[in-house]
């Protein structure tokens, strides 16, 4: 059984460019190596945080959507928790509605570039 | 114009006091999924505070106040939205 779930972190804006990326990479390939299937990657750049977390106040943000089994998720909520680059994390479970917005957002984004 | 205004009498009830009917919007336009990463769509459903507005005040019915909230705070959880705030409008 595979769920779809969407996945934001936010990353220490004390990372140069690379370590970010590799940040992303390590989070992603953990998940490919459980067997998911990645359904978006988004990097959302630098962005200000609405409140200081661990007395930054601004972070990178970055956003997953996959779909995989259950009982990952657990284990890699818990590499999220131990990676120290890693200001706040957030792991959603998308219902039906969910994934029919995303592909309609997603839709909506692809005309745009493709008019521009 | 006092005087005169006293004797008035309204054919028509004053329009000071009709309400106009709150309705749901997201029953309206059809909306079933509410998007936690979109702040300023949000922001619609918060006080100056930053503090979830009640049922009475925007008219969401309950099925969809439950998800506004549980947006809001997810929203808040990842920096988006701030859990207090001063002057947010």
């Amino acid at each position: 059984m595979l769920n779809q779930y969407e996945t934001v972190f936010i990353m220490t804006p004390v990372l140069s460019e690379e370590q970010m990326k590799e940040t992303v990479k390590k989070f992603k390939d953990y998940l490919i190596s459980k067997g998911a299937e990645i359904v978006l990657e988004d990097y959302w750049g630098m962005r200000k945080l609405a409140y200081p977390i661990q007395k930054k106040s601004t972070g990178f943000y970055n956003l997953i959507e996959y779909k995989v089994d259950p009982s990952v998720i657990r284990d890699f909520e818990v590499a999220f928790k131990r990676d120290e680059r890693i200001l706040r994390f957030l792991t959603v479970k998308l219902d039906k509605h969910a994934i029919a917005y995303n592909e309609k957002k997603r839709k909506k984004a692809k005309e745009e570039t493709t008019e521009a | 114009m006092a005087q005169a205004n006293s004797d008035i009498k309204y054919l028509t009830p004053i329009a000071v006091d009709t309400k106009r009917k709150k309705y749901c919007r997201f029953l309206k336009s059809r909306i079933k999924y509410i998007d936690y990463k979109d702040a300023n769509f949000l922001l619609k459903f918060v006080n100056e505070q930053g503090k979830i507005l009640p049922r009475r005040i925007t008219g969401t019915s309950t099925k969809y106040q439950k998800k506004v909230a549980q947006a809001i705070k997810r929203a808040r959880h990842i920096a988006i939205m701030p859990y207090v705030g001063d002057l947010l409008k």
